[in-house]
Parts: structure tokens; C-alpha cells; sequence
């Protein structure tokens, strides 16, 4: 049964923990920056902030025997404190909009506004996944515009879609080579990932029933050829390819490790996250990619949203299309869009396709805002946009390989990330201690400790929003903060000290797991 | 380029600073005869903002927009009124452009808003426990099977044949290649579910048993009897609700004894968007469980200064740590859907979701008693909340897009859903956007197509 609400006797004017600053605050509020309370601290069960119509209460009811007997416990609250509150929440974030996330792998450009304004238009943000299809054809229309920029932009030969996220692609993209092998009664077990992959990429392996194993990298970075050539075998499935690496690294052999996947009878799958530095610059259809995943979120500006919702369309070569999961989209000459689904699949000559990946037809608020971003840049903006992405992750790299060690700066210009080790850093001194330096300096903290391959590591992807100013400023904190790292400063340990939290307790957290509110809080 | 800060002076500049002599040159590792050296052709270039809004107004307005018909459709995806509240604040910035929270000390908007979400979704569905939200319900449904799978260490999976037919879709698509075993059934079109037909097929061999709640032809099961079933043979009870207003007049499903309850939670907040992105919720019922769960969890702790705030945590299940020993591939959950459904969620509270549910439940009886007296139609539920199932002779998927082209949507057809099953019927969604005057115009042309 629910909890009652709101008896931890908190109260407006209740003075919270102060920080030990110089200048405390009976509230704990400093100025501009406000504390807030849980909604279940400051709400009430009466309390609402729609207004709804009277309905009466003594109806007769269809409902059964099933009628819900407790309430929810849930608190409301008016619609000015609802207001505050989340405004009140969304000033302790960081966001794009505020300044600079140099996130290795992740790709967060600036999320442009028109997006928004255009996945909001009526047509699209106001329509039913099972409307009859004449009345969708705009929003299909979208699909199909989107996925022929995908497929020109990547030299592939289809699309799915549907999948909700990159690794919901990844997954899409590791069943459609399954079910090509299977579709020739070739049982093959393992899929091989080289140690600087994502964690999606051996997880989503193993969800879709293979056994996982190393590639070895060479000294430079990249996958070494004549090691992967060897273990290469009737036994493997696939080779799960992340180009450009996450060490920042265009894989050079990469053709040669498709033609020698394809000859031993196996398929190369592309880990997309890292699309934004090549798109208009190389295919990787034409690099011998049999599926990849194409992070909407990352390569086409869709935002972030605090963790989601993401969109993974995945491209897939010749071999592999007829595989592709439904639903997806068909335009007969006549100009029309056809849904392709389970009823249909026969008349577009569908019928091997190894399932559906989720209910409905995918995201369609993202592919809205994806192919709005696109057409904005057109396919010039695109590769402009790419190359920026490249020389903004160069500049990054030559100007701070002085300060930090940079384990493949010989290798060659990286892409779109710099990787950086903490070699040097005084004992006891981490790269957690540098990235929540970075904190205080107005800075998100890059990507820590991935790849795997690199101690200490500490990847950074500037992409092509960044202005070079922003981009100077952000190499004088690096370099400030890596002579403290080296030097030992003591304060380091102990940042941010200027963040609405102090270090959190992480630990803590999950030795006495707390997940949901309860009424002995505080 | 608008979104493109660099000047060709900067440019220079870098490339000076880096040595090298031009933007091609930084792209020497990729082969030479591959490399394009121009924009691919045959593709439109960049464009104003005010061309590209045009282009793609034009192709907003070759949709037919629920708000401009008289409208009926459910099955998984429902027309509620969001208040201008909820969108407002989910375009702030600060929510909008933020990263997944890994940084605490800089995302404890997210966060909090995240624990409080948690927190919401188990008291809604009676649980002890929910994630931080899934891509959405039918993979949340997945996931849910895959976790009974682990817990029971068993492979067989009972569902309903009264599952949302893409949910089961889903299942048996991933099921396939886990090599879980699904026992499916056809759905019957009965005026109630057939609970028994769903006990009778659980055996000791048995994971889980996946029922929805209220089913896709608005039917309402028991709950608690398939429970006690389930439970007798250690098989757990999965519960999907695809209409979460429901249960602001529905028992919750923890409370009749379900083990994981998942949904969609796009009909709070969310809005249609032609089917994504929704919402995935999860739950379960026994914290003891919580080690086996997939997705993110946000977690209560304190900081250095002692203060309270939250953080992502046993994210040791997860990918990122656990790569194939994961608990789930998932990397990211909903994150600004489930902001947009706590928002109006808190907007609402315990009050506001009676009143809603109330309010729904009285016009899809209206709906119910009117349509009923159309020549030749009957309503075959016993029971609904929002959605029931008519059932007439005529194909119901023609009279669907022979009504659209009144600017009536009347519904979803079974023979949409449900195309290998031949059979004929209409499931009719009612919400508080429906007005009288709707369902008179519903009503009206039916007795026309039908007589």
C-alpha cells in the first residue's frame, strides 16, 4: 500500500545543511542558486494543478470488481509551483545550451531550435502510430526522406528505422547478421570486439546469443590486421567495428578487415557513434560496412534530454537488407508511401525479415528533427561540419599534448577525439580529480576512464559548435589543471567547490540502496 | 552555416597552430580512392531556416492531426490533454540539452527529478521499485520477460493472447534468439478475458506469465487469480498497462499480486508523435529483485558537506560496466519523456488522476451506450475503462479509411493488429479530449456505413 505524503516534517524556511561557506544562509539558498525540496516534501494529496471537469462521483461504473481501493499517495502541486520547482530543478544542470561538454564518443553539438519548433508542428507531434495511411503520408513522407539520406550519406542499400536508441541498433543490426547466417544454416557462434569498443557492443553480443571475444589493437591504436586475420575463422559471426575508434583514430585497414571478414564468410558491423567525423567525407558502405547503427542524437543534433530519448536507425548493406526488421517504408512510383508490417510484408517481397523491434514505427520525433538539422546543413553543411568536428579535435590534441600524455599522438591525426592518459598526475591524483576540476572551471567533465585500452583516460570530442574562443579558454583550464594534477594540489581532491553538490557519495549509494521516496525521509 | 561558429580566419589559424595544410589533409587515414572530395552528389545543399521550416510544414500538413478529427484511437498510444506547463518547461535548456547525469554534482536537476519520477511510477503501478524509465512498452515488456527469465533461471513464457499484439511481436522476435520459449495464444473475442484459458496454460516449466491490464480490446483480467496461478508453480506475473490514467480508477497491479509491472507512460506528458519517442515504465514489486533489474536507477545518498543528493547507482548491472554480463544492453533510458510525465504527473497529483480517470471512464460510457444503439453494432466488453472493442459485420479496417476521409478516426481495426488472425472489430478509445459531439458524429457514421 502507498505511503502517506509529507511527513517529514520539512517545511518552507527550514534551514537546510549550510556548506560551511564563508557566508551562510538560514535557507541554504545562495542568491541565484535555490535549493529545492522533494515534490513529495512540498505537495499535497488535495492539492492539483489542472483543472478538470466536475465529474460526478456516483456514475455507474464498468469498471468491475476492479476498481482501485488506495490512491496513489501521489502529491500535487499548483501550477506556479510546479513552474518553480522544475525551474528551480533544471538550474542545477549543465546543459549544451550553457557551455561546453567535451564528451568523448558522445557527440553533444548544439541542439538548433528549429528542430523543435518543427517536431512540435501538428502534423507530426499530433498524429496516431495506427492512423490509416492516407492520412499519414507527410509523416511517412518524413521517414522516407530521412532514411534516403541516410542510406546516400552511409553508400549502404537499406534502413531500419525503428530502433529506439544506438544500442536498440546495435542490437537490430547483430540480428539481421543472424539471421542472414541462419537463413543459410550457418550457425556461426562468436562475434569478435576489439577492447576499445562501447559496452554495448559485447552486451548487445551476448542478448543476441553469441560469445564475445578480444581483438587485439596494435601499438598505434588500431585493430591489428594480421592478428584479427588469424583468429578469423568458420566460427565467426561478426566483427563489431567502432571507425573512427574511440581512441580517436580512423581505422586505416578498414577495407582490408571487411574483405577478410566477407572471406572467411562473416559480416563487419559499424558501431555509428563516432559517424559525425567522417559523414560526408567517406562512406562506409564503400569500407566494406555491412550494418550500422546512426545515432540521431549524436551526428544529427537531436538533443540529449538529460538521458534520452535517443534513435538508432541502422543501415544495412545489400546482403543484409531483406533481413531488416518491420515496420518500414515503401514509395511505388506513383509517389505514394506504403507501411510495411506484419500484414503487408509479402506484397514488398519482406517476408525474411527477422521480426519487430519495438511496437509502432520507431522515433518519430527524433526523425522530425534529424532530417530538419540535415536539410539545414545540406550535404555541404554536413562534410563542413565534419571537418570542423576533425580540426577543433586537432587543435585540442596539439595543443595539450605538452601537458598530458597523449599515448597515439604519433599515430597520425585523430578524428573527431583526442585520448590523453594520466601519466604523471602526482600519487593519489586521478583524472575523477582533473574532470571535477573542470567542474569548478565551467566546464562538463569529458569522458573518464574509456576507453579501456588507455590508463587514467580521458577522451575528449570537442565537435564543430564549439567556437575556437570557447575552445582556448577550455585548453587554458586543461592546462591549468594538469600542472595541479602534476603538482599535487591538494584542492583538487576535493572539487568541485563550486557545483550545487560537493563530491556525492557513490558508494554509499548503492551499499544501502534508497530508490524511491518514503515517508522516514529526513 | 549557421550552426558552424568557425571562421575561415580560425580555420587557418588551427590548421597553422596543427601544422597541417588543410581540413582534407587531417583525413589522410582514410584511402584516397574512397575519400569524397566534394559533397555527395545528388543531395540538396544547406538551406535558411526558413526554406527548411517550408519544406517541412508542407509535409506536416499531409497529415490529418488528431486535433482536427473526431478522434477514437488507442491500442497502445492515447490522446490525452497535455498541459502548456509540461512543454514549456522540457524545452528549458538546462533539460532539454543536458547529458545522461554520470556527473552529479552538475546534473541534480535530472537527478532529483528522476528520483521523484521513480517514486511516482511505483506508487502509480503499487511497487516497490522503478527504473528510471525504457525506450518504451513493448520493450520494457521484453525486458521484463528476459528478467523473470533470470530470476526463475526458466525459459517459458506464458502471454495472453489479449497482448497489444506488437508488444508479443517484440518478444517472440528477441525470444527467438535468447532461445526463451513463448507459449502464445489467439486473442478471443469474448466479453471478458478468458483468465482461465491464460491458467490453464501454466505449467512448473513456466517463467512468467505476461498479461495486460486493462487488455488490448479494454477488457480487464484478474489479476490476482492469475497471480496465485503463477505463483504457485514459482512462475512470476508480468503486468503491462499501456494506459496509465487507467490506474487513477483501476486497482494497481502490485496490489493483486504482480511481480513486474512495465507500460508505456506516453498517454502523461508525452503526447502521439506518430509512436515515438514514448516511455517505457518498469517496476517489480520485491526490492530483493532490484540486482537483477535492467535500465537506470537514480539513487538517494549525501555529499561531502553532508547535503542530500541523488546519483546513478548498481550500475554495476549495466553495460557500461558489465559489458556481456550485463543485466540489459540498454544505454540510455527516456530521460525528457519522463520528464515531461512527471511534470504532469506533479501537475496532477493523486487528486487530478481520480479526476481524470473519472472523467474518461464517464465519456467512454457515454461513448459505450451510444454506439451500442447503432443498427447492427454491440460493445463486447463486460468491463473497460477508456477503450472497448465493437464488433459489427462490415470490415472494420475499410470502414476505418472510408471514415478517415470524413475526418473521422474511428479507431484501430483488429484486422490492423491482429492481420494473421482474421478477425473483424474496432477498438474505440475515449479520453477527456472527446466531446459529446465526437462521439454523435462517430455514432452518425456508423449508422450510415452500416445500414
Amino acid at each position: 500500500m502507498n505511503k502517506p505524503i509529507n511527513q517529514s516534517g520539512w517545511k518552507p524556511g527550514t534551514p537546510v545543511a549550510s556548506d560551511g561557506s564563508e557566508h551562510p544562509t538560514v535557507t541554504g539558498n545562495k542568491a541565484l542558486m535555490l535549493e529545492e525540496a522533494l515534490i513529495f516534501e512540498i505537495g499535497g494529496t488535495e492539492t492539483c494543478g489542472v483543472d478538470l471537469p466536475e465529474t460526478p462521483t456516483d456514475l455507474p461504473s464498468r469498471l468491475g470488481d476492479f476498481a482501485r481501493t488506495d490512491g496513489t499517495g501521489l502529491p500535487g502541486l499548483s501550477e506556479p509551483e510546479t513552474v518553480r520547482h522544475y525551474t528551480r530543478l533544471s538550474r542545477q544542470n549543465y546543459g549544451i545550451d550553457l557551455g561546453f561538454f567535451p564528451l568523448g564518443s558522445c557527440t553533444m553539438k548544439h541542439n538548433p531550435r528549429l528542430n523543435e519548433k518543427v517536431a512540435r508542428m501538428p502534423g507530426f507531434a499530433d498524429v496516431h502510430p495506427m492512423q490509416p495511411t492516407d492520412t499519414v503520408q507527410g509523416a511517412l513522407g518524413v521517414m522516407n526522406e530521412l532514411a534516403h539520406w541516410l542510406i546516400e550519406l552511409t553508400g549502404m542499400r537499406g534502413v531500419a528505422m525503428s530502433p529506439k536508441a544506438g544500442a536498440h541498433g546495435e542490437l537490430c543490426g547483430i540480428l539481421c547478421i543472424r539471421a542472414a547466417l541462419e537463413a543459410r544454416g550457418d550457425a556461426r557462434k562468436v562475434v569478435l570486439v576489439p577492447e576499445s569498443a562501447h559496452g554495448t557492443n559485447p552486451a548487445t553480443a551476448a542478448f543476441a546469443g553469441y560469445a564475445t571475444e578480444d581483438i587485439p589493437a596494435n601499438k598505434d591504436g588500431r585493430v591489428d590486421l594480421e592478428a584479427l586475420k588469424e583468429r578469423l575463422g568458420p566460427d565467426v559471426a561478426a566483427v563489431m567495428i567502432t571507425n573512427p575508434n574511440t581512441c580517436g583514430l580512423f581505422e586505416r585497414d578498414m577495407k582490408a578487415i571487411s574483405d577478410a571478414v566477407h572471406e572467411a564468410g562473416g559480416f563487419v558491423y559499424c558501431d555509428g557513434a563516432n559517424f559525425n567525423a567522417i559523414m560526408g567525407r567517406v562512406k562506409p558502405g564503400d569500407l566494406g560496412v555491412d550494418a550500422m547503427h546512426i545515432n540521431l542524437h549524436k551526428t544529427f543534433s537531436t538533443p540529449h534530454g538529460g538521458g534520452g530519448p535517443g534513435s538508432g536507425p541502422v543501415v544495412l548493406s545489400e546482403a543484409l537488407s531483406p533481413f531488416g526488421p518491420l515496420p518500414f517504408t515503401a514509395r511505388t512510383d506513383d509517389g505514394y508511401i506504403h507501411l510495411v508490417e506484419e500484414e503487408n510484408a509479402d506484397e514488398y517481397d519482406h517476408t525474411r525479415a527477422f521480426g519487430r523491434m519495438t511496437a509502432f514505427h520507431g522515433q518519430m520525433g527524433m526523425f522530425s528533427r534529424a532530417l530538419t538539422y540535415i536539410l539545414s546543413h545540406g550535404a555541404d553543411g554536413l562534410r563542413t561540419a565534419a571537418g570542423d568536428a576533425v580540426l577543433n579535435a586537432n587543435y585540442i590534441l596539439r595543443q595539450l599534448e605538452g601537458e598530458f600524455d597523449a599515448p597515439f599522438a604519433a599515430s597520425g591525426p585523430c578524428m573527431h577525439e583526442a585520448l590523453f592518459s594520466d601519466e604523471g598526475f602526482a600519487e593519489g591524483f586521478s583524472t575523477l580529480d582533473l574532470a571535477k576540476g573542470l567542474i569548478d572551471e565551467g566546464f562538463h567533465p569529458m569522458t573518464m576512464y574509456f576507453p579501456l585500452v588507455v590508463h587514467g583516460a580521458m577522451l575528449i570530442e570537442p565537435t564543430e559548435t564549439e567556437s575556437k574562443d570557447g575552445i582556448d579558454q577550455f585548453i587554458m583550464a586543461m592546462k591549468s589543471l594538469g600542472k595541479r594534477a602534476k603538482e599535487g594540489d591538494e584542492a583538487l581532491k576535493s572539487a568541485p567547490h563550486h557545483a550545487p553538490r560537493a563530491r556525492l557519495d557513490e558508494a554509499q549509494a548503492a551499499r544501502k540502496p534508497r530508490l524511491s521516496w518514503t515517508q522516514d525521509e529526513g | 552555416m549557421r550552426y558552424l561558429p568557425l571562421t575561415e580566419t580560425d580555420r587557418t589559424a588551427m590548421l597553422d597552430a596543427i601544422g597541417a595544410s588543410s581540413v582534407d589533409a587531417l583525413f589522410t587515414d582514410v584511402p584516397s580512392d574512397l575519400y569524397l572530395n566534394g559533397p555527395i552528389e545528388g543531395l540538396p545543399l544547406h538551406a535558411t531556416e526558413m526554406a527548411v521550416e517550408k519544406h517541412m510544414r508542407k509535409l506536416s500538413k499531409q497529415n490529418l492531426a488528431a486535433a482536427d478529427a473526431a478522434f477514437f484511437l488507442g491500442a497502445g498510444a492515447y490522446k490525452h490533454h497535455v498541459p502548456a506547463t509540461v512543454d514549456h518547461l522540457i524545452q528549458r535548456g538546462e533539460f532539454l540539452t543536458a547529458y545522461t547525469p554520470y556527473q552529479p554534482e552538475i546534473a541534480q536537476g535530472t537527478l532529483q527529478m528522476l528520483f521523484e519520477f521513480q517514486t511516482q511510477v511505483a506508487n502509480l503501478y503499487g511497487c516497490a521499485i522503478a527504473n528510471a524509465s525504457l525506450y518504451d512498452g513493448s520493450t520494457a515488456c521484453w525486458e521484463a520477460v528476459a528478467m523473470a527469465a533470470r530470476v526463475t533461471r526458466k525459459k517459458r513464457h506464458v502471454l495472453s493472447g489479449a497482448l497489444h499484439p506488437h508488444y508479443a511481436e517484440v518478444v517472440r522476435t528477441m525470444a527467438k534468439f535468447t532461445e526463451d520459449e513463448i507459449a502464445g495464444a489467439k486473442v478471443s473475442l469474448t466479453a471478458r478475458p478468458d483468465d482461465d484459458g491464460l491458467i490453464a496454460r501454466i505449467d512448473e516449466n513456466t517463467a512468467s506469465v505476461v498479461v495486460q491490464y486493462p487488455d488490448i480490446l479494454g477488457r480487464i483480467p484478474d489479476l490476482q487469480k492469475i497471480a496465485d496461478a503463477a505463483h504457485a508453480v514459482g512462475a512470476k506475473l508480468i503486468v503491462v498497462n499501456t494506459e496509465p490514467v487507467a490506474l487513477g480508477a483501476l486497482e494497481a497491479p502490485g496490489n493483486l499480486g504482480a511481480d513486474i509491472v512495465v507500460g508505456e507512460g506516453q498517454a502523461l506528458g508525452v503526447g502521439l508523435q506518430f509512436g515515438g519517442p514514448y516511455l517505457g515504465l518498469f517496476a517489480i514489486s520485491d526490492p530483493k529483485m532490484v540486482r537483477q533489474m535492467p535500465g537506470r536507477l537514480c539513487g538517494e545518498t549525501t555529499d561531502a558537506d553532508g547535503k542530500r543528493g541523488f546519483v546513478l547507482t548498481l550500475s554495476t548491472r549495466e553495460q557500461h560496466i558489465r559489458r556481456e554480463k550485463a543485466t540489459s544492453n540498454i544505454c540510455t533510458n527516456s530521460g525528457l519523456c519522463a520528464l515531461a510525465f512527471s511534470i504532469h504527473m506533479t501537475l496532477l497529483g493523486d487528486k487530478g488522476l481520480k479526476g481524470l480517470a473519472a472523467e474518461n471512464h464517464r465519456l467512454a460510457c457515454i461513448a459505450a451506450d451510444r454506439l451500442s444503439k447503432v443498427p447492427g453494432v454491440t460493445v463486447l466488453n463486460d468491463h473497460f475503462f477508456n477503450e472497448f472493442t465493437l464488433i459489427f459485420d462490415a470490415d472494420a479496417r475499410q470502414l476505418v479509411r472510408d471514415l478517415a476521409e470524413q475526418n473521422i478516426l474511428a479507431g484501430v481495426s483488429l484486422g490492423r493488429l491482429f492481420p494473421n488472425d482474421d478477425c473483424n472489430g474496432l477498438i474505440v478509445a475515449v479520453t477527456e479530449t472527446t466531446t459529446v459531439e465526437d462521439i454523435e458524429t462517430l455514432a452518425a457514421a456508423l449508422e450510415e456505413k452500416l445500414s
